[in-house]
């Protein structure tokens, strides 16, 4: 029986920018951070209230797993925008846009009320886009 | 925007505002005044909007970010001593008292631990780092996998 995720992948395009913003703009805590060698490094963060999901924030560089042609490919597809990582969640979704937006964060979409509840889109360093929802989605009674 | 929700979004920043202070200035001796100051409310409404939004009063979030950032220094090898002053307790004695209670052990303790992780990873790296993501990098291939089993 499958009991928890544990560990998953954001695929960013380098890994130095990617921790400034993942641990300085999102908050996120430092969980390892260690080199394996021939410039590469293990590197994961985790929500500030989820220390037992782990986020490897995976380099795209050709190696055994990505050969030249499809690191290309696929930094292409990251940089467009194409993957959405998943939805992360707030206490109060505007009070977190507006932090956010003060440091630098690029906001597709601001908070909007949608049939199935408040969301805002929000991109990384890489161009992946997260939605970003608060906890209670459907009680705005915890609003300001 | 409309007029309806401008005051709104006014009073966000506002509440946001006094947050990045605490942030940025933790190290710093800040109490609720200084921190109410900042984003213009007064004590009593300030401590209840900004709970509203973090779900922590503005006393809370302060001692949650020093601890937090405490962490982070010992993790960097601060000396106990100077985390504490560099997080802006005047005490070591209450440093060490919240930290306890708050992580479950104390700022030695913590330092200690961390040091000596810090000191497996560095001598056996593949331990700590999921077989299949060794593999897909290839960081099997000439390593030290073989002596990791500790």
């Amino acid at each position: 029986m499958i009991t928890k995720m544990t560990i998953t992948n954001i695929h960013v395009i380098d890994q130095d920018s990617a921790y400034d913003f993942y641990v300085n703009k999102l908050g996120f805590k430092l969980v390892d951070d260690f080199p394996m060698g021939q410039g590469t490094r293990w590197l994961t963060v985790s929500p500030p209230e989820q220390p037992d999901l782990q986020l490897v924030l995976f380099p795209v560089t050709v190696s055994k797993m990505f050969p030249k042609e499809i690191a290309e490919n696929l930094i292409d597809l990251i940089k467009k925008g194409i993957f959405g990582c998943g939805v992360l969640t707030c206490k109060d979704i505007h009070a977190t846009y507006e932090e956010l937006k003060a440091k630098g964060v690029e906001f597709i979409k601001p908070p909007t009320k949608e049939f199935y509840g408040t969301d805002a889109l929000f991109k990384d360093d890489s161009g992946n886009y997260f939605s970003l929802q608060p906890i209670n989605n459907f009680d705005n009674e915890n609003d300001i | 925007m409309t007029t309806e929700q401008y005051p709104k979004v006014y009073l966000y920043r506002r509440i946001v505002q006094a947050k990045l202070f605490i942030d940025n200035n933790y190290a710093d001796k800040i109490d609720l005044n200084n921190i109410s100051n900042e984003a213009y409310f007064s004590k009593f409404h300030f401590i209840r909007l900004f709970k509203s939004a973090y779900g922590k009063t503005p006393h809370q979030y302060l001692k949650y970010v020093r601890i937090e950032k405490a962490k982070e220094l010992l993790k960097k090898d601060t000396p106990v001593s100077e985390a504490c002053f560099l997080v802006g307790f005047d005490s070591l004695s209450s440093f060490s008292g919240l930290f306890s209670k708050v992580v479950g052990k104390s700022p030695s303790t913590y330092l200690k631990h961390h040091q000596e992780n810090q000191k497996k990873i560095s001598l056996t790296p593949l331990a700590f780092v999921p077989g299949c993501y060794a593999y897909q990098h290839g960081w099997l291939e000439n390593s030290n996998f073989e002596e990791t089993d500790i």
